[in-house]
């Protein structure tokens, strides 16, 4: 790179599913694409991701394969292992500082997708002890097993997915119970929470008491539901102990996990006294579940709001995926937390947007936005995978901010 | 721990070029570019760095680069997140250390 730094029509950073499919839609409107991603191989999270769906398996990585043999065709230009760490807007165009040098455009894409909340419990810090995510990536990206034995700690969409992904590995796991009640689990420890949470995967749900549960949840008292009628030794779903009666109060070891200490807790999440015991393992994945990673975003002045349906805090942004930086877009899980599908069809939006302000389009670019706007609802409608009840209520809302605020120009 | 020579959804996996790296002085083997960390953790090997201030042992976290627990330090590179670090043949890799504190005015043991 020379210290001039390179000049393209368009920089994305991230290389998931978002931003490899607005490569390749901006490069098929004539626009010159270079996708950065400090990963060592493009993808983004979906390299991990299979799960199955009426009797055949989706697998990320094939998707992703294509999207990158069609960047290859497109000529889209996919640096890995480069990370961005800022960006400015000096005149019309973004200086984005990387660590191999300044590269500049005067249109950037956001496709950083989503980071993991971390979840605190006692001894967390062992070696061993990782994020639900890094069990997924070892396993099915490294493909080395994350341990001999693992306990998942956190009871939420993004567990029980990764969980049956693991066996399917082969890495066998003790269980999946709720995290100790107190200031910083919240409602992550109540029982009754979690089962309401997992609704939005019970469809997907093999086990006949989860999806019982989740009808018996929606219509009465679900607190005195788990109290009475969930089995204290959990129920097994996809061969795997989902323990919703059961916490983890510590992690212990000597420089590496050894074994967590789990209790049985009452509906609320309360510790039932003299109830505790140890169980073996030799690793603990904790899912705290995702928040979009937007910190590139503030940095380039883009205002932020709050839904925690889409995982707290985010860029705003318009349905047209812009932002109120000019020349600045968004797309995937920077604009709130949903499955690869969605991520795909919003970079494709993003890329009209791109190609309309940018005059690659001509004459039908409306059109063609409108078209996308329309097939990004059309994905959010039929996904199979809902981090969050009420994302499409709550999407709207943002909209609406959009346009009361930087739409009229306040 | 072991390594998924053959993923029964993602099929045959991707350990092509065995090379030997050095960690902590030890000779250690692995494959040409995954991430360090997954090398050592394919070779048992979770402590990855010694905390700053308190020395505890510290393993990788994140293992996508967000959460900058799993630095270590690759001679010729400096100080790295050994998640997204590909490794090379040869490479000589220490783990990440505990340093003094003038302010507490701690000594290293
Ligand atoms: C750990 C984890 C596991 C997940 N598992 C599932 C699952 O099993 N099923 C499911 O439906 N969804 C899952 N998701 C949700 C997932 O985010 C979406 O499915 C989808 O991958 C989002 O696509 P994206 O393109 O927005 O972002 P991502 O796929 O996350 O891609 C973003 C890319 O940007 C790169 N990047 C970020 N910041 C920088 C920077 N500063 N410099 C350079 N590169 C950068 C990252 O390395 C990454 O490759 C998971 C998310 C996470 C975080
Ligand atoms: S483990 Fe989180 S940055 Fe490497």
């Amino acid at each position: 790179m020379t210290s001039k730094g390179e000049e393209t029509d368009l920089i994305i950073v991230g290389a998931g599913p978002a931003g490899l499919s607005a490569a390749n839609k901006a490069a098929e409107y004539g626009l010159r694409v270079t996708v950065i991603d400090e990963f060592p191989e493009p993808g983004g999270r979906m390299l991990g991701q299979f799960h199955e769906e009426s009797g055949h398996w989706w697998v990320g990585k094939q998707i992703a394969d294509e999207l990158i043999a069609e960047a290859g065709r497109r000529g889209v230009r996919i640096r890995c292992g480069v990370s961005v760490y800022g960006m400015l807007k000096v005149d019309d165009r973004f200086e984005v500082s990387t660590s191999i040098g300044a590269l500049f455009a005067p249109r950037v894409l956001l496709a950083t997708g989503a980071a993991e909340i971390p979840m605190p419990v006692q001894g967390w810090t062992l070696p061993g002890v990782m994020s639900i995510g890094a069990a997924q990536v070892m396993a099915n990206v490294n493909f080395v097993k994350p341990g001999r034995r693992g306990l998942i700690v956190g009871i939420n969409v993004l567990a029980m997915a990764i969980a049956r992904e693991l066996s399917v590995s082969g890495v066998s796991l003790a269980g999946i119970v709720l995290p100790p009640a107190g200031p910083l689990a919240g409602a992550a420890a109540k029982p009754k929470d979690n089962l309401e949470l997992l609704m939005g995967l019970s469809h997907l749900a093999p086990s006949p008491i989860l999806r019982m549960g989740s009808r018996i949840a929606r219509s009465c008292n679900l607190a005195g539901w788990i109290a009475n009628f969930f089995p204290r030794k959990g129920i097994r779903m996809w061969d795997i102990p989902l323990q919703l009666r059961t916490a983890a109060v510590s992690i212990n070891g000597n420089e590496r996990v050894e074994s967590v200490t789990l209790a049985q807790v009452d509906a609320k999440g309360e510790i039932l006294d003299g109830s505790q015991w140890e169980e073996p393992v030799d690793f603990v994945a904790l899912a705290g579940g995702l928040y979009p990673l937007a910190e590139l975003a503030s940095v380039a002045g883009c205002p932020f709001i709050y839904t925690p349906e889409l995982g707290g805090h985010l860029p705003l942004h318009s349905e047209q995926m812009r932002t109120p930086v000019e020349g600045l877009y968004v797309a995937g899980n920077i604009t709130g937390v949903e499955s690869a599908l969605v991520a795909m069809s919003q970079g494709r939006l993003a890329a009209a947007s791109i190609g309309v302000d940018a005059d690659a389009i001509g004459s039908g670019g409306d059109r063609i936005v409108a078209e996308a706007m329309e097939e990004v609802g059309r994905t959010r409608a039929a996904a199979l995978i809902q981090f969050q009840p009420g994302i499409a209520e709550a999407r709207r809302g943002i909209y609406r901010l959009w346009q009361e605020t930087i739409e009229v120009g306040v | 721990m072991e390594r998924i020579q053959h993923h029964p959804i993602l099929g045959k996996t991707k350990f092509h070029q065995p090379i030997t790296y050095t960690f902590n002085g030890k000779k250690l083997s692995g494959y040409r570019g995954e991430p360090i960390a997954a090398a050592l953790l394919a070779e048992g090997i979770r402590v990855l760095r010694r905390h700053e201030e308190s020395g505890a042992a510290r393993g990788f976290y994140c293992a996508i680069g967000h959460c900058m627990e799993c630095r270590l330090v690759v001679q010729g590179q400096g100080i790295v997140r050994s998640c997204l670090t590909p490794l090379e043949p040869g490479m000589i890799i220490t783990e990440g250390q505990q340093l003094a504190n003038e302010i507490t005015g701690r000594k290293l043991p």
